[in-house]
Order: C-alpha cells, then sequence, then structure tokens
C-alpha cells in the first residue's frame, strides 16, 4: 500500500498522470494500447487489405490485381469491387470439398488428439511434483526442434522403406511394405503428433485445478472410480477440454505444411488450394477470397462456443 | 421410538459392551513420517467420539484411514465386525464430511444431495424425494435448485451435512465440520448436530481442533499428539482428571507446578515445591517418595480472598497483575512471592459484593482435592 502511495505522489508519475488527464486519457487506456496497436498492426490492417483484394480482378501485372480506384473513360473516378470471386468459390466444388475435407480432417484428428491428451493430462496432472515437472518438459521438449525437421522425421517412418515398414517386415508380420506416406492416415498422425502439445497443456492446466476431495468425496459417496470419472472429473474439465479443443481444430483447418509433405495427391486440405492459387496460379484475388472465408469457417465455432460458455456462466 | 442414545447408556463404562469401531495396533506412515502410531481405539454404537489435537497430530490421518482414503501400515480396522482391510471407500458403510465440504460445484443442491442414493442404484425419483426430505431436515429446501457457489458459508456447511447423512451410513465421519463457520453460526450448528446425531441415532466421528467444540459435542474425547491418543475419556474426565500434562494443558486453562513427593499420611501427601513451597494434596498409593510429579490446577479451583481464610490448607499471599471482568466471570492473574503468575478465575455471583481488583493484595487458596496429580 505504501509503495503504491509512494509511487502515485512521485513527480513523474504526477506529470504523466496529469498529460494523460489532459488528453482523456487513464492509465488503464494506456495498457490495453500495446495488444490493441499490435491488434491493428498485424491482423486487422493485413485483414483488409486481403478484403480489398479479394474484391479486385486477377490480371498480368504488379501487383496482380485491378487497382481499387481507376479512372473511367469519360474520366470519372469510379470504384472496382465486386463479389465475383466468392461466387466462383461457392460455384466451384473444387473449393466446397476442400473446405469439407478440411473441416472433416481437422475435426477427426482433434477427436484423436483428445482421445490421446486427455489420458496423458491427467496422468501429468495427478503425477508427484518431481515427476510432474519431468512430464511437462517432455511434452513442451518437441518445441526445441524445428517444426520442418520433425514432419521430416515423420517421413523417414512412414516411408515404403522406412522405419515403421522394415521393422514389421523384418519381424515377419508383413510381406509387402505398407503404403503409409501421402495418405489420409499420414495427415492425421502429423496433425494429432504437432498440436498434441496445444491440446494437453490447457487440459493439464484444467486438471491440476481440480479438488481432490471431490474424487474422494464422490468415491465415498459410493461412485466407483470409473463412475467418478464421468461425473465428476469429465463434467469439470469441459473448459480445458474446449480450450485445447480449439488449439488443435483451428490451426489444423488451415494447415498447409503437413498435408503438403505427408499427404497424398487427393488429400484436399484448404490451405494447400491458398496456397496453389497464391503462387501457382498468381491469382491473388480469389486465394484473398478463399482465405477471408476460411476466416469466417474457424470463427464461426469460436462464436458459438463462446456464446455458450457465456449462457453457462450466467445460470 | 427415539433409539438408544450413548450419551445417556455410556456403553464404555461397562466391561465386555461390543464396540462398533474397533481399531488395533493402526499406524501409517508417510516416507519417514508417522503419522498415526500404533493407535487402539474401540467406539460404540450411537457414539458421538471427538478426535481432538492439533493440526499435524494425525487425527485427520486416522479419519481417513476410517474412511478408506488412506490404509493403514499396519494395524486393523473393524466396522460392525467386518474388517475393512480389503473394502475400497466406496463400498464402506462410512460417509464423510469433508472440512472443505467438497460440493460438487457442476451440480445443484438438490443433485449433490441425491448424488450418493443414485449410485446405489436408487431410481431417480425416490432419490431426490429423499434428498428432498433430507434438506428440508437442514432447511435448505428453497436452496435445492441452487449451485453451491451461490450458498453461503453456513448454507454449504449444511448442504455438505444432509450429502453425508442421506444414505444412513452406520458411521459418519466428520473433518472439523464447523471449522470454515463464524463463532456464533458454529455455536448453533454443534446444538444442531447433536440433535441431529441423537434422532437419527447415527455414529459420529468428529476432528476438531477446537477443545470448546470437542467438549460441548463429544460423548468422549480422544485427545492426540504425535499420532498417539494420550487419552480417551468423557469430557469431563478429561478436564478433570487429565493423565499428564500434555492433556491438562491442552483442554481448558491449566497452572502446573513441578514439585517431589515428600511424605505421605493416610489421607494427605505432601509435594515440595520450588514454586509454591510445600502443597497438599490427595495421597496416591502408587508414587513413591521422592519421585518427580507435577501438579495441575484450573483457574476457577482457586479462592481469591483478601484475608487468609481460616483452616486453609494451601494458601498463598500473592498480588493482583491483571484483571479482567468476562460478565459472568472475573478472570485475574496474581503474582506469588515466590514470583509464579497463577491464572485464578471466579464467578461473579452476587450483583453488588465489592470486588477483588488490580493491585491489590490477595490470598490464594486451594483445598487438596483441587490439585489433580500428574506423572507425565
Amino acid at each position: 500500500m505504501s509503495a503504491g502511495n509512494a509511487l502515485t505522489r512521485s513527480v513523474p508519475w504526477r506529470g504523466t498522470a496529469w498529460a494523460m488527464g489532459k488528453l482523456g486519457l487513464s492509465g488503464r487506456t494506456l495498457v490495453i494500447a500495446i495488444p490493441m496497436l499490435w491488434l491493428l498492426v498485424f491482423f486487422l490492417a493485413p485483414f483488409f487489405v486481403l478484403g480489398r483484394i479479394s474484391l479486385a480482378e486477377a490480371i498480368i501485372a504488379r501487383p496482380p490485381f485491378t487497382p481499387l480506384f481507376d479512372r473511367a473513360p469519360d474520366g470519372s473516378l469510379e470504384i472496382i469491387a465486386s463479389l465475383e470471386n466468392f461466387r466462383f468459390l461457392i460455384e466451384d466444388a473444387l473449393y466446397r470439398n476442400a473446405y469439407l475435407s478440411s473441416i472433416r480432417i481437422a475435426l477427426v484428428a482433434t477427436i484423436f488428439a483428445l482421445l490421446i491428451g486427455y489420458p496423458i493430462a491427467y496422468y501429468i496432472a495427478r503425477a508427484p511434483e518431481p515427476r510432474r515437472t519431468i512430464l511437462l518438459l517432455m511434452v513442451i521438449l518437441p518445441f526445441w526442434t524445428s517444426f520442418l525437421l520433425r514432419v521430416y522425421a515423420w517421413m523417414g517412418f512412414l516411408r515404403s522403406n522406412g522405419v515403421i515398414n522394415n521393422t514389421l517386415i523384418s519381424l515377419g508380420i508383413i510381406d509387402a511394405p505398407l503404403r503409409m506416406l501421402q495418405t489420409d492416415f499420414a495427415v492425421y498422425i502429423g496433425i494429432v503428433y504437432t498440436y498434441l502439445p496445444f491440446m494437453i497443456l490447457p487440459l493439464y492446466a484444467n486438471l491440476t485445478k481440480l479438488d481432490g476431495a471431490l474424487l474422494e468425496a464422490s468415491s465415498d459417496l459410493g461412485a466407483s472410480p470409473m463412475v467418478t470419472f464421468f461425473t465428476i472429473t469429465l463434467p469439470l474439465s469441459l473448459p480445458g477440454i474446449v480450450a485445447g479443443s480449439m488449439l488443435v481444430f483451428i490451426p489444423a483447418i488451415g494447415e498447409y505444411v503437413i498435408p503438403a509433405l505427408l499427404g497424398g495427391p487427393d488429400t484436399l486440405m484448404i490451405g494447400r488450394v491458398l496456397w496453389d492459387e497464391f503462387f501457382s496460379s498468381r491469382d491473388w484475388p480469389v486465394a484473398s477470397a478463399v482465405a477471408i472465408v476460411m476466416l469466417f469457417l474457424v470463427v464461426a465455432p469460436i462464436m458459438w462456443l463462446q456464446s455458450i460458455q457465456n449462457r453457462r456462466g450466467m445460470d | 421410538m427415539q433409539p438408544a442414545i450413548a450419551a445417556d447408556t455410556k456403553p464404555w463404562r461397562s466391561e465386555g459392551a461390543e464396540p462398533f469401531i474397533s481399531v488395533r495396533g493402526a499406524t501409517k506412515r508417510f516416507g519417514d513420517f508417522t503419522a498415526v502410531s500404533d493407535v487402539d481405539l474401540d467406539i460404540y454404537k450411537g457414539e458421538l467420539f471427538c478426535l481432538l489435537g492439533e493440526s499435524g497430530c494425525g487425527k485427520s490421518t486416522l479419519l481417513r484411514m476410517l474412511a478408506g482414503f488412506e490404509s493403514p501400515t499396519q494395524g486393523s480396522i473393524r466396522i460392525d465386525g467386518e474388517d475393512m482391510a480389503q473394502v475400497p471407500p466406496d463400498r464402506r458403510p462410512t460417509n464423510m464430511m469433508f472440512q472443505s465440504y467438497a460440493l460438487f460445484p457442476h451440480m445443484t443442491v438438490e443433485k449433490n444431495v441425491a448424488y450418493g442414493l443414485l449410485r446405489e442404484g436408487l431410481k431417480k425419483s425416490e432419490a431426490f424425494a429423499r434428498a428432498g426430505e433430507m434438506l428440508r431436515m437442514v432447511k435448505l429446501e428453497k436452496q435445492a435448485k441452487r449451485k453451491p457457489d451461490q450458498l453461503s458459508g453456513g448454507q454449504r456447511q449444511r448442504v455438505a451435512l444432509a450429502r453425508s447423512l442421506v444414505k444412513r451410513p452406520k458411521l459418519l465421519l466428520l473433518d472439523e465440520p464447523l471449522g470454515a463457520l463464524d463463532k456464533k453460526l458454529r455455536e448453533e450448528t454443534q446444538f444442531e448436530l447433536i440433535k441431529i446425531q441423537e434422532t437419527l441415532g447415527v455414529t459420529f466421528i468428529v476432528v476438531t481442533h477446537d477443545q470448546d467444540e470437542a467438549m460441548t459435542l463429544a460423548t468422549r474425547i480422544g485427545v492426540m499428539k504425535d499420532g498417539i491418543i494420550e487419552q480417551i475419556g468423557e469430557p469431563r474426565e478429561i478436564y478433570e482428571t487429565p493423565n499428564s500434562r500434555f492433556v491438562a494443558d491442552f483442554i481448558g486453562t491449566v497452572n502446573l507446578f513441578e514439585g517431589k513427593v515428600d511424605a505421605a499420611a493416610p489421607d494427605m501427601m505432601r509435594l515440595t515445591t520450588p514454586d509454591l513451597g510445600d502443597v497438599m494434596v490427595p495421597p496416591q498409593p502408587d508414587l513413591t517418595r521422592g519421585q518427580q510429579v507435577w501438579g495441575a490446577v484450573r483457574p476457577e479451583r482457586f479462592a481469591i480472598t483478601r484475608e487468609r481464610p481460616e483452616g486453609a490448607v494451601n494458601a498463598w499471599r500473592g498480588h493482583v497483575e491483571e484483571m479482567g471482568y468476562i460478565g459472568h466471570l472475573s478472570q485475574y492473574r496474581v503474582r506469588l512471592e515466590s514470583g509464579m503468575l497463577i491464572r485464578a478465575s471466579q464467578s461473579n455471583r452476587l450483583r453488588d459484593e465489592d470486588p477483588i481488583s488490580w493491585d491489590e493484595q490477595v490470598w490464594l487458596s486451594l483445598a487438596p482435592r483441587a490439585i489433580r496429580v500428574l506423572t507425565r
């Protein structure tokens, strides 16, 4: 208390406070301003640039899209903007399939990440202290090597003369190598493997907060460990499940590197389509439209979950 | 019909009565630390037994062993004749009321109370009907649809009690049940708890660090220290005839002085003490001459007078250093000529008496029977 008073009484503080008061700013505004500015510069501004390009038409020029304002033949200023690109996306089955397939792959991968991540998070949360830190470190440790390297390592595991096939053949379990690389299966493995820590960490954070007395109370009232899990632990860890699933699902939808390296030619994901439009077709307006639609596809489920959580909080 | 109440029948006084709970040589070690050490304990049906001790004395561990959350390192626990060694907590005929209440935060009050009944396989309608009955008993029927975080501390405590009683356990374990309540609510709830215990006839074991709570609630008290039960007895026994300096000091206020056995007559024994000179105490045949003993005297046993009372066997001159008027009694701190500080109290019987006050010269006197002689 006294330290705070000393600070607020100091001359530089009072000077700043006075100046900010003159500008109609409070200390809180100053604190919020930094992240706001960050979002403005690195998210909102690029988003508007993208939005503007998505309304243009592709031309062979530099930059490869029509300008927003142009001189009409009669000399007046006209705005060139159309929703043609979005109509194109809806009409062309390729894009629709790519979106649906992305959502499907992301959803399946999220479910597997949850099924694998939950027991791990539960085990770490229940582990005694020295072991718990080591286990957490092991979850985070893969981040210390490059993401690309780890995906390449999986290629080494999964390819026809890779580690898994060689082992299975030498053990006599299979005769001919299984085709695993360049399949949807490899994409699932890649996504689950890469995003598993993002599932485990929020679940762990939630499960460590779980009061052990609640589990004892449940057992004391006659619930077997299994019943206790489904009636107490699972419902109480729902916020962790939602947070972890979001952290896996959202980046997985737009994933590009994993399907490009591990997936086959028929693995259709919107990230690849986006890349192709930008860099192979050099059709920036369509690519921008793809990106914007993807953004809304991702934002919609978040908003929906947010509203559920808010309603629940009000009950 | 009112069930037979252990508080009236006092089964522990009769030889050969069958105990309801029997703990034999129970020991619990956590690594190098021994939380409970070789405890023997018999508790009878319908008792309200208090385990009393400071935090870390092992009372909660003993309770958790009865509930089945900890298994004893050594020794056995039998409840209603059945050995509990292989019985997990969810199959024991016990229920526990947790110190933190441990109410399920995602369930309504009603669902919390019905939880145990549903686990028994009771039909939903029946379970909720019985939960409602229980909530009426603890006067919470109006809050049935609320979540625990919408209740006050006292209401939460009653939900926890209702939840632990609804299955009609043979044995109810209560871990510091009133710890989180403020003083006034605590006193009210103490009597409510006794009333509930007597109507339902359930055996209660209460863990507490609050000696007033133990004295008010218990049929018998077990005083614990360092994993050992120092003394088991009715509240009156514990207060009047403690068996050690620890128990004497832990329960209520006491004046302790050390001394040696000097000489014994058939009706009186003399102690020589450095602080109080010669002190006459009742004879105790098991003591030998020269043995080191301690005397324990409760403050209310002293008579405080301005003149030396006639015929007093034990009397000392002193000077009132401090005096506190509590209302129903006055508390004194009297410095004796030997330098020893005595805590004494006197009840205020008359409204218009001239009270002995601060800075007065007084006489403190004691009947020999007022002194409890302790050997440890």
